[in-house]
């Protein structure tokens, strides 16, 4: 099996949303990065694809369309086993869906004149954006049936059985590989990277190329942070003696 | 003006219908299950047909799970931009949309060009208004024209949810752990809590990472978005990824050691305390009013 994930370097967020003084994006300064969690989940899946093939039997391939130092989050990737990257490298600046998906496409092309993908990984939506389209975008310009949204996928002979949580049980999709899957996070539980894994890492191949941004269809006017009166908090006390309070109040809301 | 809107059982279509009226135009609909079992692809191109012959402004769906799934597909399919998960769109040349990011943490407002305009409309985030109903777009003679390459990708089998009772989603009580708890064995305290109040129990994504508890009681930006009567919060912050998750619960407590954590001012009540004191002295407190 030749199985791509494509990721996103996104910033972990913490406790407040900070703007930057343009207003533009968030203020990052302060902020670790960190693959976007649904394509975490794309990562380690497969990796075990691969690695359920036996030695030697297959390869996984990370890619990413992100700024220069994207290239953490690639590395990170390949700690857990990935074998190599393809970073389209941008100036940093926001690519919407639409043109975010047409590099990757054309990467994938250039890159399967090797041979096909059987399986490609995507994010069913980034934790950032959140813009819920470019898996489906990439499958159909790849003419591969696709599904979406995957808490479950299994490759089965020629095909990929395809597990879609709804809220009220699954959905089953049966697709012929080559496919495209987006997934989500509680596909399964990632692996943390081991040291021997980084080292390894460190050294596997990074190939970059830098397309040329097109002009946004979906353009980025500004951010805001939602506001609205927040909720009033009211203290009930300190320690186990606030107990009586808390029932008292559990009572009046008619929950206890 | 003419809009079009793909429409499915329940409120957030009824939300994105309300949207797709303040436009104020002809308001047609195709509905989601023209084909059952659920099939996208075939659904995305019987909705581009339908768009083909009424020229809408816009289409619009909710932004469900296959709401955003079958606009996607539209959007491939007519090589157009697609707005997911709108809280606001105005006709123009560009339209202007306000969407929804980082799962409602962050609104950003934005340029859509292009015609139609292809939206979702974000759950909840729009008031529900009487209107005229939509009319109607026979899907019939579009079925008959259906491309069978296009049923490959179609619902083969439905698996029900394990266990039975209530769905994190859909519980009137739900009791969280976060990091504070400790370890897999500390939600005991939690579970206990949950048993008395009849609620469900949830935890935040430090725990589902850790192996806790399943992926499935997660509640957050990546695990399930919940609205209950009431959402108890222990031992856990309040970062960003977690309240994007609980923000439609009516009444919030938080009980955490650190009375800086965010949480502890973004909740309706709070007590500050180690919970696991705090947490089993709750739990004493029911058993006695029994």
């Amino acid at each position: 099996m030749k199985v791509l994930v494509c990721v996103k370097r996104v910033p972990f967020t913490g406790g407040k949303m900070v703007l930057a003084p343009d207003g533009k994006a968030l203020e990052t300064r302060h902020l670790g990065f960190t693959i976007s969690p649904h394509e975490e989940c794309g990562v380690e899946e497969a990796v075990r694809i691969v690695e359920a093939g036996g030695a030697g039997s297959g390869e996984s391939v990370v890619l990413t369309l992100g700024p220069a130092e994207a290239v953490e989050q690639l590395r990170d990737a390949m700690a857990l086993g990935i074998d190599r990257a393809i970073h389209l490298q941008t100036d940093g600046s926001e690519w919407d869906g639409e043109s975010t998906a047409a590099a990757i496409v054309e990467a994938i092309r250039t890159e399967e004149a090797a041979g096909p993908f059987d399986l490609i990984f995507l994010g069913n939506e980034s934790a950032d954006a959140c813009g819920f389209q470019v898996g489906l975008r990439v499958a159909h310009e790849l003419g591969r049936p696709c599904a979406t949204g995957l808490k479950r996928v299994k490759v089965e002979g020629p095909n990929v059985r395809c597990e879609q949580d709804t809220g009220a049980g699954r959905d089953v999709y049966v697709l012929p590989l080559p496919a495209v899957v987006t997934v989500k996070e509680g596909l399964n539980l990632p692996r943390y990277p081991s040291v021997p894994g980084r080292m390894r890492a460190a050294r596997k191949p990074v190939v970059t190329s830098s397309p040329a941004r097109p002009e946004q269809n979906l353009g980025l006017v500004e951010l805001s942070v939602p506001g609205g009166p927040g909720r009033q908090t009211k203290l009930l006390g300190s320690g186990p003696a606030a107990a009586p309070v808390v029932v008292e109040m559990l009572c009046d809301i008619g929950v206890a | 003006m003419t809009v079009l809107i793909l429409m499915e059982d329940g409120e957030p279509s009824e939300q994105a219908l309300t949207l797709a009226r303040s436009w104020g135009g002809t308001v047609h609909s195709l509905r989601m299950d023209a084909i059952t079992p659920f099939a996208p692809v075939a659904i995305a191109a019987i909705l581009q047909r339908a768009a083909d012959d009424l020229k809408p402004a816009a289409v619009f769906a909710a932004g469900t799970d296959r709401g955003n799934d079958v606009m996607a597909r539209l959007a491939a399919r007519t090589g157009l931009p697609f707005a997911a998960n709108v809280v606001a769109a105005k006709p123009g040349d560009p339209v202007r949309v306000t969407r929804q990011r980082w799962g409602g943490s962050l609104l950003e407002n934005a340029t859509l060009r292009g015609s139609p305009a292809l939206v979702t409309v974000a759950p909840y985030s729009v008031r529900i208004a009487e209107g005229a109903a939509p009319t109607q777009v026979d899907a019939s003679r579009y079925l008959q024209e259906v491309d069978p390459r296009d049923m490959l990708v179609q619902v083969r089998e439905h698996i029900d949810p394990p266990g039975g009772g209530v769905t994190l989603a859909e519980a009137r009580v739900v009791v969280s752990g976060g990091r504070g708890v400790g370890s897999k064995e500390g939600f005991a305290i939690i579970e206990e809590l949950a048993g008395l109040l009849g609620a469900r129990v949830g935890c935040s994504r430090v725990v589902t990472s850790a192996g806790w508890r399943p992926h499935s009681d997660q509640v957050g930006q990546t695990g399930t978005k919940i609205s209950p009567d009431l959402y108890i919060a222990c031992g856990i912050s309040g970062a960003t990824q977690h309240m994007a998750g609980c923000k439609g619960a009516k009444k919030i407590l938080a009980i955490n050691a650190d009375p800086e954590a965010p949480i502890m001012s973004l909740a309706d009540y709070s007590v500050v305390g180690d919970l696991k004191d705090v947490v089993p002295a709750i739990s004493a407190e029911i058993r006695k009013h029994r």
